[in-house]
Formats: structure tokens, sequence, C-alpha cells
């Protein structure tokens, strides 16, 4: 990004309004999530900057919307409901996210190397199918989805959130491992053919591998769209699916509690995380083998 | 040479790729021992026929055997021949060691992982073994010491030596070559060719789909010139290249050439 010695003072005029536009927007993105961590760690009951806080007055912060979220009820000055619903909440997003992403990346795979093959009928029908979720406003989705899992009494059970977070997350992993088979070499597995490997062996030897990357940010984004999923757990859940996304949903409609702050700021700071190791390993793993980002 | 085995036998290959007849019968025996180059312009069909001996091409009709054994073919459900026990063409292909024009290693496995993988994995050789063996088989072709290189970080030729060792440590029956030299930088070549020249000194099996009529005069037992799908001429190399019968070949030599 270093400007060129030779460069022309228009050139120069134009770098700096470049990099005053880059950073204007990457504020506009940031800002939101980044106001949220003070206000989590303030003392007062609502969502707000006080005059203390801005003063950075020690008594003004305080961790008791961490520990209420915990489920510690013991803070006396704290009216607003107390219950263990964010921890039960964090638990079944995290079980129904990791369940719908596992289930997703399997089929997802299994869709984009049948998409992939050079024979395939009614290939570009399916991938319309197999993309309407993302396309479909979501409440038709979900509407229709709870009339149609309500004829098999999967209303309001794990099994039916399960399965309609994995239509959700399905387009992701089609989408970035066709993306990913395009760029694959179909030799390498005609080599390991050649060699007498059997086709299930040469797929999970030599082409999953290769892919992965692919698979890979496909089931985080089938992860993401399941675990900040809240329309579908509204009306396929039931009264005792609580999920982070909809107990946030139940406190913000309810009560206006610096609780829901807290959570905010731990799920930016473990997504910040998540993203950061894969991404680092990502990176390790091109250098190691040398393989050049295509 | 004489030779009483027949290590290959292909027999009236027919291939055709929609409205192209790629392969218009063509019939090739190899004896054990034996190296044949296979000649001809691009599009003559010589990749696809060596393809169609392992069957990563599936022939539409046509018999092939190794070492006597001949892989068994039925007409499937949509009316194209396929094999009829996939896992005699399995087993075969395990016999048939293939060396691709494009190198075809592991990107994401090291030079010794690609070479002892399919020993572990398909020869079910204990994996000190099977490293060892994998070594003793880089040695030969001059790669030992690139032995924990991943393919992207070496050159062309020692990837395509690397390829060579990776079909070798298979100990297989026939060695087929496809073009192994075509994807190289010139000054490359000389390396890969030095490696199968000593294979085929060893009395290795070898088919060979070259451009290198050097390497076809001097190294092999046995000439075949494919014109459009058939063979237009075959003989031994003195035959075919101090007196060539065929104006094609003769042709396609003058080309070659200059």
């Amino acid at each position: 990004m270093a400007l060129p010695s030779y460069a022309t003072p228009a050139q120069k005029l134009w770098h700096y309004i470049y990099l005053a536009i880059c950073s204007l927007v990457l504020f506009f993105l940031v800002m939101p999530l980044l106001v949220v961590i003070p206000i989590s760690f303030s003392s007062s009951p609502f969502l707000q900057f006080t005059p203390e806080m801005l003063r950075l007055d020690p008594e003004a912060f305080s961790l008791r919307w961490y520990r209420l979220m915990m489920g510690d009820c013991s803070d006396p000055g704290i009216t607003t409901v107390c219950s263990d619903n964010w921890k039960i909440g964090a638990k079944n997003s995290l079980f129904i996210g990791l369940a719908a992403t596992a289930l997703a990346t399997t089929l997802g795979i299994l869709a984009a190397l049948g998409l992939s093959r050079p024979v395939m009928p009614g290939r570009k029908l399916i991938m319309a199918l197999m993309i309407s979720p993302l396309i479909v406003p979501l409440i038709i989705t979900a509407s229709g989805l709870f009339f149609f899992f309500a004829r098999f009494n999967l209303v309001a059970t794990y099994p039916g959130l399960i399965m309609a977070h994995t239509i959700l997350g399905l387009p992701f992993v089609v989408i970035t491992v066709t993306a990913t088979l395009v760029g694959f070499d179909h030799n390498l597995t005609k080599a390991a053919a050649s060699l007498g490997g059997g086709v299930l062996r040469n797929f999970f030897k030599i082409q999953m591998p290769l892919i992965l990357p692919g698979v890979i940010s496909g089931a985080l984004f089938a992860f993401i769209t399941s675990f900040d999923e809240i329309v579908i757990v509204l009306f396929v859940g039931g009264p005792d699916q609580i999920t982070l996304p909809r107990q946030m949903w139940s406190g913000v409609r309810q009560e206006i509690s610096p609780t829901i702050l807290s959570v905010a700021t731990i799920l930016v700071i473990l997504s910040i995380c998540l993203l950061t190791v894969v991404e680092l390993l990502r990176r390790r793993n091109e250098r190691i083998r040398g393989i050049r980002p295509t | 040479m004489t030779h009483n085995q027949s290590a290959l036998a292909v027999s009236k290959l027919y291939k055709r790729f929609g409205d192209v007849e790629v392969l218009k019968g063509v019939t090739m025996e190899a004896g054990v021992g034996d190296v044949i180059s296979l000649l001809g312009a691009s599009g003559s069909g010589k990749s696809t026929f060596l393809r169609c001996i392992n069957l990563l091409e599936t022939p539409d009709s046509g018999s092939i055997s190794v070492h006597g054994e001949t892989i068994q073919m039925i007409t499937g459900k949509s009316g194209a021949p396929e094999p009829a026990d996939m896992s005699q063409v399995i087993r075969l292909r395990a016999r048939l060691g293939m060396v691709f024009q494009s190198f075809n290693l592991w990107q994401h496995m090291t030079v010794l992982e690609n070479v002892s993988e399919a020993l572990i994995h398909v020869l079910k050789i204990q994996k000190e073994a099977a490293v060892e063996k994998a070594c003793m088989t880089l040695d030969k072709v001059g790669m030992l010491d690139r032995k924990d290189y991943y393919p992207a970080h070496i050159s062309g030729g020692q990837q395509q030596r690397a390829a060579i060792a990776r079909a070798l440590a298979m100990d297989p029956d026939v060695m087929l070559f496809d073009e192994p030299t075509s994807a190289l930088d010139p000054e490359l070549v000389g390396e890969v060719l030095k490696v199968m020249r000593t294979l085929a000194d060893e009395g290795r099996t070898m088919i060979v789909v070259t451009h290198e009529i050097g390497f076809a005069r001097d190294v092999s037992d046995q000439v075949i010139f494919l014109h459009e799908g058939a063979i237009e001429s075959q003989g031994t190399p003195a035959q075919m290249f101090e007196n060539p019968e065929s104006d094609r070949f003769r042709q396609f030599l003058s080309n070659a050439l200059h």
C-alpha cells in the first residue's frame, strides 16, 4: 500500500482520499460492535453511557451483567429476571449448530460432488432448489416448515430444529464446495485410481484433503447461520428449545437488560477468535505445502 | 529379444467420444521386458489408448489382458460397456504403474508420502517397510534428498521423477508412461529420460507414449505409429527409423525433427 516515490501529487492525493474512504467504511462497520463492549461493563441498569463512566469512575463499572448471564442471582440490586436461560440457550445453540453443521456439511459435499459431474441431468434445477433457502424470505421457509413438520410431529423437537437449520446451512456448503471443485484437478484422483485405490479411499485420502478449505468455510457459514438464527426457532421450536438468539430476542422484548450486551460482547470475542484461528491454520497449511491461493 | 510370456495384450480396442471415433481397433502385445514406444501426432489417440489399458477410460469394445488375465466387461444399464467386476480392475490397476504428463502428485503430501501412500493402503505393507521401500525407490530415481519436500517446492523434472517412483514402488508388471516429458521445460527433460532408460535397462516392461524420437529410437524394442486412432505402421526401431515404409510416418518424423 506504500506509495511509490515517483507518484504524482494527484496520485498522492487520491491515495489519501482512498485510505480515508476505506477507514470510514470500516469505522461504520465495526463501531456498532465495539460500542457494545464498554456498556456491557456498566453498573447502570440502563443501556447507556453514564456520566460516571465517561469520567472513568471505577464505581461506574461492574461485572454484574456477566454474573447475571451466568445465572448468578445473588446481586440484590438487579430487578430484571434472573435465570439459567442464557446458559441453557448457549448449550442448545451450540448443540443444534454443531449437529446442523455436521449434517449440512456431509449432505452439501455429496451434493456438490454430484453437481460437479460433467454428466448430471437437471443440474441447474437441483442447484436452484438447494440454493432457494438463501433467496426465499426466511419467514416463508419458516412457516412452510412449521406446517410440514407439524404433520410428522417434528415441531418443538430438537431433530426438527436441526433439520430446519441443516436446510439453511446447506446452500453455503454446496456453493463453497462446488466452487472449490472447479479448481480441483481430477487427474489427481485418476492417479490414485491408477495405483489401485478404491473410490472411497481415493475420496477421503486425496480429494477430501484438497477441497478441505472450501469445506471448512462452508461449514463455518452453516454453523454461524444456525447459531444466530431466530425466525425458524420461533416457528418450529417449542418453549423448551431456548437458543441464544431466542433468549436475546425475548430479553429485548420483555426487559431491556444490559445482560444482552454481555452476551453480545462474548459472542463478538468468540467469533473473532474462531475466525482468527481458522485463518491462521489455513495460512500455515498453505505456507507449509507451498500451495498458492487460487 | 525373444519373449515367451505376454505381459500385456490389447486386442481390437475401440473408443469413441461422442461423434469422434478416437480408437479404431488398436491391437498390441507386449512381452515381458519389452519397451514399446507409441508415437503419433496430437489427437492420434495414443493417450486415450494408454488410459484405456488401465480403464481410466472405458473402451467401447475390445479386450485387455494383463499376464493372461482378461478384464471382464459387461454391458451396463445405460447400454455402454463397463467392467463386470470393479475389484478386478482395481487389482489389475495396481499392477499397471502409470506416469502422467502432468505428474499428478498429491499436493497435500510430501514426496515420501506420495510414494508410500499406495504401498500402505493398497498393497497393505507395514508402514516402516513401506517407508523403507519408498526410500529405496526414491533413491533409484535420485530423489531421496527431496523426500520431505512438498510437490509445490520442487522442479517439474523432480516432480516427474517422484511420480515415476510412486508408480515404480508398487512393483508393477507394466509401466505406462503418458507423455512423461511433454510438460517439462527442455532442460529438465534429460533427467526424466535418464531414469526411464535405467528402468528399460533393468528389463521393465514399458509402454511409452512420447514425442521424444531419440528415446523411441534408442531404447524401445518396438515402435508403434498411431494415425487417427489406428496403427499406421509398427516395427523395430531399425525398421521404422532407417527405412520408414509409411509416408505418413516419414512426414511425422520430418516434422518432429525440425
